[in-house]
């Protein structure tokens, strides 16, 4: 029997099979994967995955895929470090930082989604490979595309950055600028993944893709020596990010991994783009959609396909949401590399201040196990901090103005 | 023919208006509601629209030269 069972309707629970289908006939919710718990509870067990591969793969008996083989095999199982410096700042005894900034092949979590998104696409008879995205998305895509030797579309607005296009590029997919706004984009590219015989990532195979980021949870737990946090933040843009950290923990509990789910999951949004936090603080179910005006782009989704679900998991685990400022983001990024040696994205910056926000609220206690999601890497939005890190001292080439400069004393020199 | 679904908000000072039967009578298309939660402030529906494809856009248009907000089913794809 397979370990997956079908496809399932998020709102009226009608099945489906496991195609590249994504929105529900009957109501039109979403389509998620649904598995055959029991089955997959005689195969699996703490050993056997300690003994499996130093990827995500590593939790190939929980992902939606058939295998052996897998697309995208070094994505994940990336470090949790002990974040001593940065818990003494916050006034945490015991924090972690989840540190995706060094995942693999393009330094993001998107690989995790996209690795497990290209592997069903292959395993589902399809050649051709496509996304709609302004950054990270694009770049797991493009990457994993070519080395899967895979035909790969990359959708793009018109107005997107050039350092930004250059990284899709580089792979060499078809990379197609859209003339017109950011909705005429997200319009054009529902239709076209209505109208072709694709794989488009985020849409057909949504259901596959976004259960990814469950590796996130099932990493978390093992490196922890298999116990929960007791408090997680985590970045939101669509949200699903979240919801399928909450549904990792639970599965570990499903399948007999870890005996309690203590955790509360908690969301970070920024203020120019909250849609989803600004719904849980107002205590309400929906969000509103926002225009996004924020430099943490890659969580600018102002009409969040799982923002509903965000909403409920962080209420069913008891957790809270907050959004911070751009400039407490660019402070959340500077604390990050000064205290932990990690340079992190905009969306790690978000991840930090809300960190930040419920430690001092009091909503993590000090005695708290905390793990905190960092899912990209600085380098790749470094015109966020431009004109925040500083210059360097400039010295003419001498010994005497470089001793000078630095107040050198025979036992060593000090700050400029 | 061709059948395009989409998830519609509406503005506060919209939610009293007939629009899905006005758009049904001013356009040659099927409107096929599946999904709908429409309250004092805030309402939103899950919308099938059935015809051909320049009708259902010129629809589309209507919709939205209406006051109403048209997005895909899936929301926003663009990640």
């Amino acid at each position: 029997m397979s370990k997956m069972k079908a496809l399932v309707c998020r709102e009226c629970g009608k099945e489906y099979p496991t195609k590249a289908i994504h929105v529900c006939e009957m109501c039109f919710g979403p389509l998620e994967v649904k598995y055959n718990y029991d089955e997959i509870k005689k195969s699996v067990s703490r050993k056997k995955i300690e003994e499996g591969p130093r990827s995500m793969w590593r939790y190939a008996d929980l992902l939606p895929v058939e295998g052996p083989t897998f697309l995208g095999p070094h994505a994940g199982f990336t470090p949790l470090v002990r974040a001593k410096n940065l818990g003494a700042f916050l006034g945490l005894d015991e924090l972690y930082i989840k540190n995706d900034t060094v995942n693999h092949p393009t330094l993001s979590f998107k690989d995790r989604v996209v690795a497990v998104a290209l592997t069903r696409a292959r395993e589902l008879g399809f050649e051709t490979v496509a996304c709609a995205s302004t950054g990270n998305l694009a770049n797991s895509v493009a990457a994993h595309a070519a080395s899967a030797g895979m035909r790969c579309y990359v959708f793009i607005p018109g107005d997107l950055e050039a350092a930004k296009v250059l990284g899709n590029l580089i792979y060499k997919p078809n990379v197609v600028e859209i003339e017109g706004n950011y909705d005429d984009v997200n319009r054009l590219c529902s239709e076209i993944a209505g109208e072709h015989g694709w794989a488009f990532v985020n849409i057909n195979i949504r259901p596959y893709y976004a259960e990814g980021s469950k590796t996130l949870a099932f990493e978390t737990v093992e490196q922890l020596g298999w116990r929960t946090p007791d408090q997680v933040v985590i970045p939101m843009a669509s949200g699903s990010l979240l919801t399928k950290i909450w549904k990792g923990l639970h599965e570990m509990k499903a399948l007999g991994l870890v005996d309690e789910v203590r955790t509360r999951v908690n969301g970070a949004q920024a203020e120019g783009c909250s849609p989803i936090s600004t719904a849980f603080k107002s205590g309400r179910d929906f969000f509103k959609p926002v225009k996004p005006k924020t430099i943490a782009k890659s969580l600018a989704i102002g009409n969040p396909a799982d923002g509903y679900y965000a909403l409920k998991a962080t209420a069913e685990s008891r957790g809270a949401m907050d959004m911070v400022s751009d400039e407490e983001v660019v402070e959340g990024i500077k604390l990050l590399a000064q205290t932990e040696g990690i340079f992190a994205e905009t969306a790690g910056g978000v991840t930090i201040g809300v960190l930040r926000k419920l430690v001092k609220q009091g909503t993590i206690k000090k005695s708290d196990v905390t793990v905190a999601y960092i899912t990209g890497n600085g380098l790749k939005t470094q015109e966020a901090v431009i004109d925040a890190v500083g210059r360097p001292v400039r010295i003419q080439p001498s010994l005497v103005a470089f001793e000078k400069t630095f107040k050198m004393g025979k036992n060593g020199g000090g700050d400029a | 023919m061709s059948n395009m679904r989409f998830h519609i908000r509406f503005p506060e000072e919209k939610i009293k208006e007939p629009v899905i039967y006005q758009i049904g009578k001013e356009y040659q298309v099927v409107t096929n509601v599946r999904r709908a939660d429409v309250r004092e402030t805030t309402g939103w529906m899950d919308l099938e629209l059935t015809g051909e494809t320049a009708e259902i856009e010129r629809a589309v248009e209507g919709l939205r030269k209406k006051g109403v907000v048209v997005d895909p089913i899936e929301l926003n794809v663009v990640e």
